[in-house]
């Protein structure tokens, strides 16, 4: 692992207590509940979580999409190389955006254009950030949609996304999203309307751009499959905040957070010798407009605590190179032993 | 069989003098309690088999029995008043599925009430013991669907399809809208009710992970036809057909390990539309094991041992 530490040591973006809240008609939601992690260089970072466990909130505010109102980031930073991106007016938000970081979204069908050319959604890009005259611009989105392996790529760029199935449009997509030469690439469940079929190349896809392009990847899934496939490290998301982080081999092989636990366990596994039953989380995740005063899956957790109600637990670090952590009270060196989960003081099988 | 196809077939026509082969002669049986599984990409025809096979649409061609006795080809009134007793589907969208201006007593009690055999108050405890059933809070039932969530609004779809006790249940990609921790839910529900009421199930997904997990036997769809079926994890560990092979080699798991040895061998190219589609396998012009024969010749299905059976030219 000590090799991964050195490899991944510049961090591009770094996130530091991230707080969103939205105001809605029920009162304010708290979506994000201090966030904090960092991407790497050439890294890959995934992070999942369940739908509105606030992963895609997180990436959307450091991109400035998110709405406000009536969403708004009430404290927090993210740093671009540095600098703060957080709370900028749109001006300057369009300095680094799509430039420095570029993104790709769920639903290629919805996200791209319908009224527009594919080839012209790409050159837009070039031609708003990159001042790129209109035909310089047009010869390299034929030029991105050949890096994505588009095939007849030329004639492909005057086509409407329409025209284009669901893999394709991703494609278009991941190549408008490289134009201006981003560092990071945030993909929010970039295969998820896809087939596997097809999930596979647009994975591969990623991994190979990601190499040539030399880019950090924050991977937005709920998908583990996906996550063990792609990630260098995994962010695991619930009720708003990061109860477990670690590289992917601590995530899945000493999983020290009961909800980690609980998300495998609810998988098919595909070996031969298949338990009979999954084993399904119960319940559902915390009511966010009032946020438990303890750890957000104290309801659902098998293992919980008196002390889990009442109050947050700290993130206890497990390695001494403290890459991986759990925000867990069974970490605590006077907490009981629980089979199966990784704690403090486990030796770490390698 | 409870449930069998002899050659069914569905086409759509789309435009003028092109026809759609959205299924094109699949015979496939299932025996009572049950689960098939049926896996394929998007456009595979699996959700229309599945329509075609419960008279949802009215079938082009071929055969479909229930209980051994065919099933009309075009569903009148009547028929879908006397069939759907036993032949019920589960559909894949938990969002559209369910009419927005119906409470949840009238969603999952509308069956019962067209049958007309129950009186408003015994609908009423019908409704309350299946929602108890399906893991919903029976007080619920005054609410509207957009009161719940994607996993709730599942299990009310499930429970609108079991209240009329059916045989048999299509159930199209249940729980692809769900998530990781809920889809088990679902799933162990539907294995309790497979197993309480002997119930037999079409189960189409296209996950195959979660299909192997499920389902007894399972049956893959390439472009309107089965080209690979038989016991669930005979398929899934020794695939036989091109196809089967690499959509199961495009299965991610959730295991790093198993990742990083895996053999990058991505399926190329997309599947094409089945429209106005001329003679030879559907597969040939994405299979890596293709020969000049493959693109004229249509392959026959042949069985290599009781119950596995592959519809591949390289199988002679």
């Amino acid at each position: 692992m000590s090799e991964m530490d050195d490899t991944f040591k510049d961090n591009v973006l770094e996130v530091e207590n991230l707080n969103v809240e939205f105001s809605t008609y029920g009162g304010v939601v708290q979506a994000v509940r201090g966030v904090n992690f960092s991407v790497g260089r050439g890294e890959t970072l995934a992070i999942v979580g369940e739908s509105g466990c606030g992963k895609s909130v997180t990436v959307q505010s450091i991109m400035g999409l998110l709405p406000t109102p009536p969403g708004k980031i009430t404290a927090g930073e993210a740093r671009l190389r540095g600098n703060n991106i957080l709370n900028l007016p749109a001006k300057e938000a369009n300095k680094f955006r799509g430039v420095e970081i570029g993104m790709i979204f769920q639903d290629p069908m919805t996200s791209l254009n319908p009224t527009m050319t594919i080839g012209d959604q790409i050159s837009e890009t070039l031609m708003v950030h990159r001042h790129l005259s209109y035909s310089d611009a047009s010869a390299k989105a034929v030029a991105l949609l050949e890096k994505t392996r588009i095939p007849e790529a030329k004639k492909r760029a005057a086509q409407y996304p329409f025209e284009f199935s669901g893999g394709m449009l991703q494609r278009a997509m991941i190549a408008q999203s490289l134009a201006c030469n981003p560092s990071v690439l945030i993909a929010d469940e970039p295969t998820t309307a896809l087939d596997v079929t097809i999930q596979a190349q647009i994975l591969e896809l990623m991994s190979e751009l990601q190499k040539t392009e030399d880019m950090s990847i924050i991977l937005i899934t709920h998908d583990l499959a996906v996550v063990a496939k792609m990630a260098d490290r995994v962010a695991v998301m619930y009720a708003g905040q990061i109860v477990e982080m670690g590289t992917v081999d601590e995530i899945f092989y000493e999983s020290a957070h009961p909800y980690t636990m609980g998300l495998k366990e609810a998988m098919p596994s595909n070996r031969k010798d298949r338990a009979k039953k999954l084993t399904p989380i119960e319940g559902s995740p915390p009511d966010l407009f009032s946020p438990p005063a303890g750890c957000g899956y104290f309801a659902r957790c098998p293992h919980a605590m008196a002390l889990c109600e009442t109050k947050q637990s700290e993130e206890f670090i497990l390695t001494s190179s403290s890459s991986h952590f759990s925000k867990c009270w069974l970490q605590h060196p006077e907490a009981p032993k629980t089979d199966g989960l990784f704690q403090v003081g486990d030796d770490h099988a390698g | 069989m409870l449930v069998r196809t002899e050659g069914l077939k569905k086409y759509f026509k789309v435009g003028r003098d092109q026809m759609l082969h959205a299924v094109d002669g699949i015979s496939l049986g299932i025996e009572q309690n049950e689960i098939l599984g049926l896996v394929g990409e998007s456009g595979s025809g699996k959700s229309t088999f599945g329509k075609t096979l419960i008279g949802l649409h009215p079938r082009t061609g071929g055969k479909a029995y229930y209980e051994e006795q065919e099933l009309p080809a075009k569903f009148s009134a009547a028929d879908h008043l006397a069939y759907s007793k036993n032949l019920q589907m589960i559909f894949q969208d938990p969002y559209s599925s369910l009419n927005p201006r119906m409470t949840v007593l009238d969603i999952v009690g509308e069956g019962l009430h067209i049958q007309g055999q129950h009186t408003k108050s015994q609908i009423k405890e019908e409704v309350a013991t299946w929602l108890a059933q399906v893991g919903l809070n029976a007080d619920h039932m005054s609410r509207y669907p957009h009161e719940f969530s994607g996993g709730q609004r599942q299990r009310i779809g499930i429970a609108r399809a079991m209240i009329i006790k059916p045989k048999f249940v299509v159930c199209d990609e249940p729980i692809s809208a769900l998530d990781v921790s809920v889809q088990a839910q679902v799933i162990n529900l539907l294995d309790d009710l497979k197993n309480s009421l002997g119930l037999t199930l079409l189960f189409i997904a296209h996950d195959l992970s979660m299909v192997r997990y499920v389902s007894d036997r399972m049956a893959v769809m390439y472009l309107g036809t089965v080209v690979e079926c038989g016991p669930s994890d005979e398929v899934f560990f020794n695939p036989q057909h091109p196809y089967t092979k690499l959509l199961i080699e495009s299965n991610p798991e959730p295991d790093p390990k198993a990742e990083r040895a895996r053999q990058h061998a991505s399926i190329k190219g997309e599947i094409t539309s089945p429209i106005n589609m001329g003679p030879g396998c559907r597969f040939a012009d994405r299979c890596p094991s293709a020969t000049a024969r493959c693109s004229v010749e249509n392959p026959k299905t042949k069985h290599i041992s009781d119950q596995h059976s592959v519809t591949c030219n390289l199988f002679d």
